[in-house]
Parts: structure tokens; C-alpha cells; sequence
């Protein structure tokens, strides 16, 4: 659906520097999937999305949709491309002299849909939102996720194949970014809409994204099912995004006990449904004393962090971390004896 | 000190006052229908704007800063032959409003250009990516976004207009002003000043107050 060919953009800043913001990105984007791109900010993914409806030609390489070269549209051409993609932003950017179906309209009337036409459609996107009640208010009347329902609307209301969103959920509350992720998921299914999001939040990849791009410095280190590169990022970067997650913080006095080995378990996949724990205590003479945990579920799948104790003869012990292994992700001593 | 007469006064009064609104209406009238354009042009022409042309804005805004920079009492003597050539004379209300209508248009399309900045780039950019051409960017976001300011704008300009619309009586503009000048400084009836200033004053709170109305009532 979307191929970015090498795609390169570079700006000259105020200081007369030229800066490179996006570096020879290539990658592809399904039909019909969300895809994710993560990094932190200035890493380039707002200049990236922005090649796709040509908000910001490329300086080096080719973005291609549909088969066509965006870059080399202009005029009506291009104005009528950009009926097909709808986008929205952080800051929702709705027309503030309009109201809620005023703002939803002005998309069909810019596509030059008739007076019919919106009329009939109108009621229809802000009831898929959420909004009926509030078509004939203000957006300053509005809170933060009604304002992004209102753009989602707005920005679905062409019948879009693209769907870009912009840090779409960065200035909501946790609550709302919920909501209005799993409107998006829900048009994704419903209309077939591909979305590219683009975060710095890796919760946000988590819950709704099918893949993910990861990208640093303008250059793009990683793409994958969200699943493979949450469990197994090969990148430095990847890594450092998504250490918080993986991170869990042990007061200093269990880890410096070396004693007793402190195991890190990392479960994934069909794996993190079986009873492994439960089979060392079985199986060996030794207590699990079980200090931290976590599980999340990606895209359905279970993906688990354990941290425990193993206390018992230390025969015992290496046959359980034997097992635990064999049996898990990846196991790891965290307090090795030096 | 001369006699003050009254009936004299008001018989000069009332023609003044309307004067001073013909000149000023026909400035304010100018600055709405001309400088407006101006002042979108210069806007929508500036760097990074969306349809940004260096020379068209280069040209603009020369025009406008020349016109700005210009002491008006110059530019009312350097327009004379200009005026003749509009309105056929150089003296009256009519030929007054020439060069204040140049000033009013200038001074308006630089107002109007300072509220289109302070419209919302995401706005804009969400109307690009719309694929909205300029043109319904200018009439359905930009102007409307704007309109509140504008009309703060045009408040401010009627009130510098009726100060400088007393300079026009030295082209034999008439008006208030030039009745204050005549009366209460030239021919020392101090009375006659206070009283022609007082009415100025008035008419400028009268102005203000319209328009700070209107611009909240326009607020979204």
C-alpha cells in the first residue's frame, strides 16, 4: 500500500546547518494493517509520515502509494491524492469557527462531495464517534477525546485508504488514548482503513499496532511484528525504548544477596501459559520464593517477566534453572557470583 | 480674545461632524475592501506559507511600508495630483478621503496580516492535507479565524483615522479636527477647542465601545 523507497529529508535549519531528519528509510507498509512507528523525539517519524500525503517531499528517494510516485503530484492531482488519505494530529487542529458537523463537512465539501451527499453522511460519522449530540457545538466546547473523535471523522469522512495519525494520543489522558485507540482499531476492521501511527509510546504500539517500525536519528533500526520486537529487539535502541518494560526494579539488598540466585525468567508466546514454576517445585527439592512479575498481552499473546528465588542444595537448583531454560523464552542469574 | 457665538459654532458643527465621518467611512470602507487582499496576500505569500513567492511578498510589502513609514501630512501633499486625478479636486471631504483611504488600506492589510499569523499552523496543515486549495483555505479558515481581530483591527483604525483625518483640513479636508484647529487655535477660542476635542473624544469611545462589542460577539 505504502513503499518508501529509500527516502531521505534533509532541511537547512536557521544556523544555515543541514540537517538530516529522515536517513534512506525503506520499508513497507501492508494493506489494511496498523503499523507503528516508534521513537523518540526528532527521530523523524513526524517528517517521515508527512512524505506520505506530501506535506514534505522527500529530499532523496520516493514514496510510492498505490503504485504512484507521491512526489511527483502537484495541483489538482494532488489535491484529489489527498482526498484518499485522511490524517490526524496531536494537537486535533480542528476549525475552531466551525462546529463539530461544520468541521466533519468542510472534508467532504474540500473533496467536493454535494450538499446531499453531506447531509446524509455527516450524521453518520459522528454517530460512528460517538458524537451526535454534540454536531452543532464548538470545538472549544469540547474536551481533548472529543476533539480527537470530531478529527477522526473528520479525517475518515472521504472513505480514506490511509489513515495517518500523528501522535494522535500524546496529549491525551491514559483513559481517553484507550478510547479513542480502539476507535481507531475499530475502523481499521470496519473499513479496511490502513493506519500508520506514529508514538513515542510504546504502550501505544502494544495495544493496537500489528507491526512496528522503530527508528532513531532518521534512521530506521527495526521492523517487525510488534510481538517479535517487544520479545526480541535486535537493536541497541530498540532495546533502551523498551527497557522500562522490561526493567524490574529490585531493592538493592536481594540483589546484592548472593547467597540465593536470583533468576530472571522472560516467558513468550504459548510458553507463558504453561505451569512451569509450579513444575520445578515439583520436579526438584527447591523453593521458589517468587520477588517481581509482570505479563502482558500483545496482540493477544502472553509475554511474561518473572524474577524469583531459587532456595534449595545447589544441585537441585542448577537441574531447575536446567529446566526453567529448556522450558522458557530465556532465563538469566541476575546476582552472579563474581 | 473673540466673542464666542454658538449659534456660530453649530452652524459649523454639524457639516463638520460629517465630514469627518464621510472622510473616515470612506477610508475605513477602502481598508476593508482593498486592504483585506493586501493584507491576505502578504500572508499567504510569506516564507512558508501556502503560496509563498518571495517577489509578490517582496512588492507587498514595500508598498505597505512605504505608505506606513511616510509621515502622513507628507503624503497628503505628495498625493494631491494624485487625488486630482481620482476625484477631480484637491480640496473637500471627498479628496481628504484619498490619502486617508491609501493610509487606512496599508495600515489595515498589516493588521489583517498579524491575525492571519496568529491562526493555528496545524489548522492549516490539516487543510492541506485535506487537499483544500488556497483559496477555500483563505475563505474557510483563515478569514473566519481571523474576523474577531480584524474587527479589533478596524476599531483601532477608525480611531487613529478620525486623528488623522484633522490633518486633512490643512488640504481644506474640513471636518472636526480641522474646526478645532480653526477655531480654538487659530482664532484663540479656547471654548471652541475643548468643545470640538470633547466631541472627538466621544466619537472615539463611541468607536471603541461598538467595536470591542462586535469583536466578542464574532469570539468562538
Amino acid at each position: 500500500m505504502i513503499k518508501f523507497d529509500n527516502v531521505s529529508v534533509s532541511f537547512t535549519n536557521k544556523k544555515g546547518q543541514i540537517v538530516d531528519a529522515v536517513k534512506n528509510v525503506s520499508f513497507n507498509v501492508n494493506d489494511g494493517e496498523i503499523l507503528g512507528i516508534v521513537g523518540t523525539s526528532g527521530a523523524g517519524k513526524s517528517t517521515l509520515l508527512r512524505t506520505v500525503n506530501q506535506l514534505q517531499l522527500p529530499t532523496g528517494g520516493h514514496t510510492i502509494v498505490d503504485g504512484k510516485d507521491i512526489g511527483s503530484l502537484s495541483g489538482k492531482s494532488l489535491a484529489k491524492f489527498r482526498h484518499s488519505i485522511g490524517m490526524i494530529f496531536q494537537q486535533f487542529n480542528l476549525v475552531s469557527t466551525k462546529t463539530v458537523a461544520q468541521n466533519v463537512a468542510f472534508a467532504m465539501e474540500i473533496a467536493g462531495h454535494s450538499k446531499e451527499e453531506i447531509k446524509r453522511r455527516v450524521p453518520e460519522l459522528l454517530s460512528l464517534v460517538g458524537l451526535s449530540d454534540r454536531a452543532d457545538v464548538y470545538p472549544s466546547t469540547l474536551s481533548g477525546g472529543q476533539k480527537q473523535r470530531v478529527a477522526i471523522a473528520r479525517a475518515v469522512a472521504n472513505n480514506p485508504k490511509i489513515l495517518l495519525c500523528d501522535e494522535a494520543t500524546s496529549a491525551l489522558d491514559p483513559e481517553t488514548t484507550n478510547d479513542v485507540l480502539q476507535l481507531l482499531e475499530v475502523i481499521n476492521i470496519k473499513f479496511g482503513i490502513t493506519i500508520v501511527l506514529i508514538t513515542h509510546e510504546f504502550d501505544v504500539v502494544k495495544k493496537i499496532c500489528h507491526r512496528v517500525a522503530v527508528m532513531n536519528k532518521g534512521e530506521l533500526v527495526e521492523i517487525g511484528d510488534v510481538s517479535d520486537v517487544f520479545t526480541k529487539p535486535q537493536h541497541e535502541f530498540t532495546k533502551t525504548l523498551l527497557s522500562h518494560t522490561f526493567d524490574l526494579d529490585l531493592p538493592g539488598r536481594l540483589t546484592e544477596d548472593k547467597s540465593k540466585p536470583l533468576v530472571k525468567i522472560i516467558y513468550n508466546g504459548e510458553k507463558a501459559e504453561n505451569a512451569i514454576v509450579s513444575n520445578v517445585v515439583k520436579l526438584y527439592d527447591v523453593d521458589v520464593n517468587i520477588l517481581h512479575g509482570k505479563i502482558e498481552y500483545i496482540n493477544d499473546k502472553p509475554f511474561g517477566i518473572l524474577i524469583v528465588q531459587l532456595i534449595g542444595k545447589q544441585d537441585d537448583i542448577y537441574n531447575s534453572l536446567d529446566y526453567l531454560s529448556n522450558n522458557t523464552y530465556r532465563t538469566e542469574v541476575i546476582n552472579e557470583r563474581d | 480674545m473673540n466673542e464666542t457665538n454658538y449659534s456660530e459654532l453649530l452652524n459649523n458643527l454639524l457639516p463638520a461632524f460629517g465630514e469627518t465621518l464621510e472622510m473616515c467611512g470612506i477610508a475605513l470602507l477602502l481598508a476593508v475592501v482593498l486592504g483585506t487582499p493586501l493584507g491576505v496576500l502578504s500572508y499567504i505569500t510569506s516564507k512558508h506559507s501556502i503560496c509563498q513567492n518571495r517577489v509578490v511578498n517582496l512588492i507587498v510589502g514595500f508598498f505597505i511600508n512605504v505608505i506606513m513609514s511616510t509621515p502622513f501630512v507628507i503624503l497628503l501633499v505628495l498625493l494631491l495630483p494624485f487625488t486630482r486625478f481620482v476625484v477631480g479636486t484637491s480640496i473637500g471631504p471627498e479628496a481628504a478621503s484619498v490619502p486617508l483611504g491609501i493610509v487606512a488600506i496599508a495600515f489595515y492589510a498589516r493588521l489583517v496580516e498579524g491575525n492571519l499569523h496568529a491562526i493555528d499552523k496545524g489548522v492549516i496543515e490539516a487543510s492541506l492535507a485535506m487537499g483544500a486549495t488556497w483559496f477555500r483555505i483563505v475563505t474557510n479558515v483563515l478569514l473566519p479565524g481571523a474576523f474577531s481581530g480584524m474587527i479589533r483591527g478596524l476599531t483601532v483604525l477608525a480611531v487613529t483615522l478620525v486623528g488623522y483625518s484633522a490633518m486633512a483640513g490643512i488640504v481644506g479636508g474640513g471636518g472636526v479636527g480641522d474646526l478645532a484647529i480653526r477655531f480654538g487655535y487659530y482664532r484663540y477660542q479656547t471654548d471652541i477647542m475643548i468643545i470640538t476635542v470633547l466631541l472627538l473624544i466621544i466619537l472615539v469611545q463611541i468607536i471603541q465601545t461598538i467595536g470591542e462589542k462586535a469583536s466578542r460577539k464574532v469570539q468562538k
